[in-house]
């Protein structure tokens, strides 16, 4: 099993190799790609921060677990941080075991946890100049993104930066 | 006693800086959140945050050491299935 935090474009051929086993007759992957929109917003590029030592730790764990639900399953994850454009591989998730059908759900099991518990955070930099953090709730108090609930937002947090400018 | 507190995301860009030294009596990340959110008003609440000391996920109640690293977690960035 291998997690890795890379702030280097993710080279999908070496990893799909280091899976291949004779024992494996099936492999799948994931990849998550950066969208050009969020939100009915048109998104420039993200920044992606990690708390790396953590999400480490988390993405083995996670790992382990996958290993644990579905058998004996060889996998593999790259997750990127730093700044990334519009169609760049931000996550890789692959996955190979005996039969199919093992592979694709320990696939699936590892990317819905990855970005469940990970700890990164992503930021968006819009076409109009603004960038705000995703899911962060002071942004969308602050008016960026969904506001689903109630939150006093008395004053600019400066976590709301013109593109360019990075804190 | 002294703790080493890092911040991540939006949590840094409210402290300034990426990492401080704290010298505090605080005896859990929950007493050392009130403390620290005192000085740098970081405008959310305790409850959309989770807290990781020495690098692992802990609960708001650990009672803190000497040298421990606190970090307080923002929501994840997750994405829609």
């Amino acid at each position: 099993m291998k997690f890795e935090i890379s702030n280097a474009t993710i080279e999908v051929e070496p990893l799909r190799r280091a899976l291949m086993s004779p024992g494996c007759g099936g492999y799948t992957a994931f990849e998550g790609w950066v969208r050009d929109h969020h939100q009915g917003r048109a998104v420039s590029g993200l920044h992606y921060e990690a708390y790396a030592d953590l999400a480490r730790a988390e993405g083995m764990q996670i790992l382990a677990e996958a290993e644990e639900r579905f058998g004996p399953v060889r996998l593999a994850c790259v997750h990127r941080v730093g700044d990334l454009a519009v169609g760049d591989l931000a996550v890789w998730v692959g996955a190979a075991a005996p039969h199919r059908d093992e592979a694709f759900k320990a696939c699936r099991y590892v990317i819905d946890e990855l970005k469940q518990r990970l700890p990164i955070w992503k930021k968006e930099h819009y076409i109009e100049g603004e960038s705000a953090w995703v899911d962060c709730e002071r942004c969308r108090a602050a008016g960026h993104g969904r506001h689903d609930h109630d939150h006093a937002h008395g004053r600019h947090h400066g976590h709301s930066v013109k593109a360019g400018k990075t804190a | 006693m002294q703790l080493r507190v890092n911040y991540f995301a939006w949590l840094r860009e409210c402290a300034g800086c990426d990492s401080e030294s704290v010298e505090t009596a605080a005896a859990t990340p929950a007493q050392l959140w009130t403390e620290l959110d005192a000085r740098h008003d970081f405008a959310t609440e305790r409850r959309h945050l989770r807290v990781a000391v020495n690098d692992a996920f802990a609960s708001w109640d650990t009672p803190l050491a000497e040298g421990d690293r606190v970090v307080f977690i923002p929501p994840v960035s997750g994405g829609q299935a």
